[in-house]
């Protein structure tokens, strides 16, 4: 598809459900229709407002329209040994930049690379008035003004329509092994800590059905180091087998009916105590369950450790997806809402009702 | 830096009775924790902006979070500005006080509450030294990675309001990329928890937009800091360069190749000279530049990045090629950089540090274009550079008691700040708006953006109360400003009312 700027189009479709007071559901590749509460209101497409308008290797800085797809900007990382660090999930579409940053969702690099709100620099987005603006910028460190930019990662849209995202891309490392040996869930955060701590170059981890995947990332002595160090055995199509983690594609995401979860937990937290089945990936901070349980037990088991649960596929989508908030910061929600939407247009509830 | 008040008419237009906020806060707070007489008042005047100067009403340093809920519910009651002050080693008047606040001070608030091992997490309160975090983290083989040049003295909490750097952003980030979570006093005196532990929290990411607000949306009492195990191996090399456009390529060329080094500093012809003539590092002192170059990670990793460097930085045209041997070495090539600032300012009465960031394929032209504006301004200026970031310290040498002199510096700042935004960069890289920067803040925002800056401070500060004046400039400012600075023939802000 051809490179367009729809900027003006864009901002004027804002301006006028502004005034009318429309809803507005924004879509890019429609990759993640999925995630969140049930949409509401018109489509606004930025699918085609694509290109890439920036990308410099030696100054580690990446800038394209917000419906440019993943796949395109990843392979113009690739042909220059660089990558998107936070290794952002495409599911089965084509996932683009904008609904990238919205959702806020990086990959199993995130525990050891850090996450797509790391690596935002700068935004060109169109408020809930319709105005263009632009927050951040194209450089590594910038403290002019409030960070917007970074706020619009995972606001999910509902604080304004992305058109342009800049982000820091790193180095793509020279070699990658991974390793799968048996271990319990329960004791990855120790072993990954271990190794992690001994300089090893842990860049994925998943824990599933008493085995625990690790893959590692660096120069390639550093690699054949470390992988005899953890051990185990060496897995051949383990580019596969992280895209298929990342896109939600191995057996324990396609299989069985029952609702997905994921629990954020903090670090050396065990894994939730819910029936059904569990994958934990990113040192075993993150858990995906498959379960059956209600919304409540879910929910309870995952703040008893310490963290929130996020109903991330499938279930009753109109009630709460994302883990409810105490009513001050739900206050500010609002707020933060009202300054950037004052009338409440841009992806209504999506996030939270209300929202 | 001019000696007319800071603040703006607009700024000032709070209705404050002296005596009635005296009396109400003196139900918190005992006499020690009070200051309302003058001379107590007077080290409070500044920051590490000594140029602007102002007296707060009064000083308030409560020592627990209770007092201090209690200070803002008065302040939010009476409808009067607050100003917190960490250190107070702010570069940029960030905690320059208000002349009808109360300047609150979280000096008490000086305790690191937990060192967790096994999470690999600092607890602490924002009065906490930044180098004490990292001295309390090693027993434990951790450290604090955001290393200020000030972090001897400078404080958690205005590192957060900040959003502070140091030498090795690069490969480590930001305060942002470090801070997990914090507990913040809001403007009505609430205590609401941000961020967490957890990789991510529900909801809008309010960490990111705390961090780097200046004060200006709440006052953050308690944080939880990410730690990171120290590196196994660690090498520093020392590269010279007879033109800094070279050491510029050079720069581009580490990284073009994949290497991202711990630190990567640059400083220029003056800057080498001062730092060698104050510390004796053993500097280069006939080059026109010189990188310092820090690579770490696992033993294997580090000797071959070592090699690679070396050999960029040899087919990039370096005159000269150093590899510490020993720590003492590594640290005597640190010493001249880290003491660029004192060495400075012992070549000259005074000087004034900017701060801007640039993207760094313009080093070269931009540090040419500085060169050619402290000509034509009659001032000297000697630049140190976090290079692989971009972020720029160009220091302006200037006399403030040669009359006029004074100015002449702050307009060139003015102008080195400009020349950064133009090129594609910012006005501040890690020391924050503040005071200083505001008007800059015009030439890098439109007024649509600056709107919905002040449309989200007033999501948290409805009255416009906490830390007024800084940071976000008034559309009237804005007006005025422009009225002196056009650029061919362009005004900016062209819609708005000039008076």
């Amino acid at each position: 598809m051809a490179e367009r700027d729809r900027t003006t189009e864009i901002a004027d479709r804002v301006a006028e459900a502004f005034g009318s007071g429309h809803a507005l559901q924004i879509v890019g590749g429609g990759s993640k229709a999925f995630y969140g509460r049930t949409p509401e209101g018109e489509t606004l497409e930025i699918g085609d407002h694509r290109g890439i308008v920036g990308y410099e290797p030696t100054e580690l800085v990446l800038t394209a329209r917000a419906g440019t797809p993943l796949a395109d900007i990843e392979s113009a990382l690739a042909e220059n040994r660089q990558m998107l660090a936070f290794e952002p999930p495409r599911f089965a579409g084509n996932a683009t930049l904008g609904g990238c940053i919205a959702a806020g969702l990086s990959g199993p690099r995130r525990a050891y690379y850090g996450a797509a709100r790391d690596m935002v620099l700068g935004v060109r987005c169109v408020n809930g008035r319709g105005d263009a603006l632009r927050f951040g910028g194209e450089v590594m460190k910038n403290v002019a003004g409030y960070d917007l930019s970074r706020l619009m990662a995972g606001a999910l849209g509902t604080l304004g329509v992305l058109l342009e995202v800049s982000l820091k891309v790193l180095p793509r490392p020279p070699a990658d092994h991974t390793m799968v040996l048996e271990s319990d869930a329960g004791a990855i955060y120790d072993r990954v800590e271990d190794w992690w701590r001994g300089g090893l170059p842990v860049s994925g981890t998943a824990a599933l059905d008493g085995r625990l995947y690790v893959r590692l990332s660096g120069q390639p002595t550093a690699v054949e180091h470390a992988s005899r160090i953890i051990g185990g055995e060496r897995i051949d199509d383990a580019p596969g087998f992280w895209q298929d983690l990342r896109d939600h594609r191995l057996a324990f995401f396609t299989e069985g009916d029952e609702p997905l979860w994921r629990v954020a937990l903090p670090p050396g937290s065990p894994p939730p105590d819910v029936e059904g089945s569990m994958l934990l990936e990113w040192s075993g901070t993150l858990a995906w369950l498959r379960t059956a349980s209600s919304a409540t037990v879910v929910r309870e088991r995952a703040a008893e450790l310490g963290g929130h649960a996020t109903l991330f596929r499938g279930g009753d989508r109109d009630a709460d997806v994302f883990h409810p908030l105490p009513p001050a910061r739900m206050a500010l929600h609002r707020r933060i809402k009202d300054a950037m939407d004052p009338r409440g247009i841009l992806n209504p509830g999506r996030m939270y009702a209300g929202l | 830096m001019s000696t007319h008040s800071y603040y703006r008419p607009e700024d000032t237009q709070y209705d404050v009775d002296a005596d009635v906020l005296f009396g109400r806060l003196r139900e918190h707070l005992d006499g020690e924790s009070l200051i309302v007489h003058e001379s107590g008042l007077r080290p409070y005047e500044c920051d590490g902006l000594s140029a602007y100067k102002q007296l707060p009403l009064v000083v308030a340093i409560p020592e627990n979070v209770e007092q201090l809920q209690a200070v803002m519910r008065v302040c939010n009651e009476l409808r009067v500005p607050v100003v917190a002050r960490g250190a107070g080693t702010s570069l940029s008047g960030g905690a320059l006080p208000h002349p009808q606040g109360v300047l609150l001070s979280l000096a008490k608030f000086n305790r690191i509450l937990e060192i967790d091992d096994r999470r690999r997490t600092a607890r602490v309160q924002p009065g906490v030294r930044n180098l004490a975090v990292s001295e309390a983290a090693a027993p434990y083989g951790l450290y604090y990675a955001p290393d200020p040049s000030s972090q001897i003295a400078c404080s958690i909490g205005g590192n957060i309001a900040e959003n502070a750097g140091g030498v090795h952003c690069l490969k480590y980030g930001l305060t942002v990329h470090n801070v997990l979570s914090a507990r913040v006093v809001t403007v009505e005196g609430e205590l609401v928890e941000v961020g967490g532990t957890t990789p991510d929290s529900p909801g809008y990411d309010l960490m990111a937009l705390m961090i780097g607000s200046e004060g200006m949306l709440g006052v953050v009492v308690e944080a939880t800091l990410q730690l990171l195990p120290q590196p196994i191996a660690k090498e520093v090399l020392l590269a010279s360069f007879d033109d800094v456009g070279a050491g510029g390529r050079a720069v581009a060329s580490i990284i073009g190749e994949g290497v991202v080094p711990a630190g990567l500093e640059m400083m220029d012809g003056p800057a080498i000279q001062a730092a060698e003539d104050f510390v004796g590092a053993g500097y280069p002192t006939e080059a026109a530049a010189i990188l310092i170059c820090e690579l770490d990670g696992a033993e294997d990793e580090v000797a071959d990045l070592v090699e690679r460097v070396r050999d960029i930085l040899t087919r990039q045209g370096a005159t000269e090629i150093r590899v510490a041997h020993d720590d003492a070495e590594r640290q005597r090539f640190w010493a001249g950089r880290k003491a660029a600032f004192p060495a400075v300012g012992r070549i000259s009465p005074d000087y004034y540090c900017m701060d801007g960031t640039i993207p760094r394929r313009e080093l070269a032209n931009v540090l040419t274009r500085i060169a050619e504006l402290g000509e034509q301004y009659g001032l000297g200026v000697v630049n140190v550079f976090h290079a692989g970031d971009g972020n720029l310290h160009p220091l302006i040498l200037f006399d403030a008691n040669v009359p006029g002199e004074m100015d002449r510096a702050e307009e060139l700042g003015g102008e080195i700040l400009e020349l950064c935004v133009r090129v594609g960069g910012t006005i501040t890289g890690e020391h924050g708006v503040g005071s200083e920067k505001i008007n800059q803040m015009c030439v890098q925002f439109q007024t649509l953006e600056l709107r919905q800056f002040h449309a989200v401070k007033e999501a948290f500060d409805p009255e416009r109360l906490l830390n007024p004046g800084k940071g976000v400039p008034t559309l009237n400012r804005c007006a005025e400003f422009g009225k002196m600075h056009v650029h061919a023939g362009e005004l900016p802000h062209p819609e708005l009312e000039r008076f």
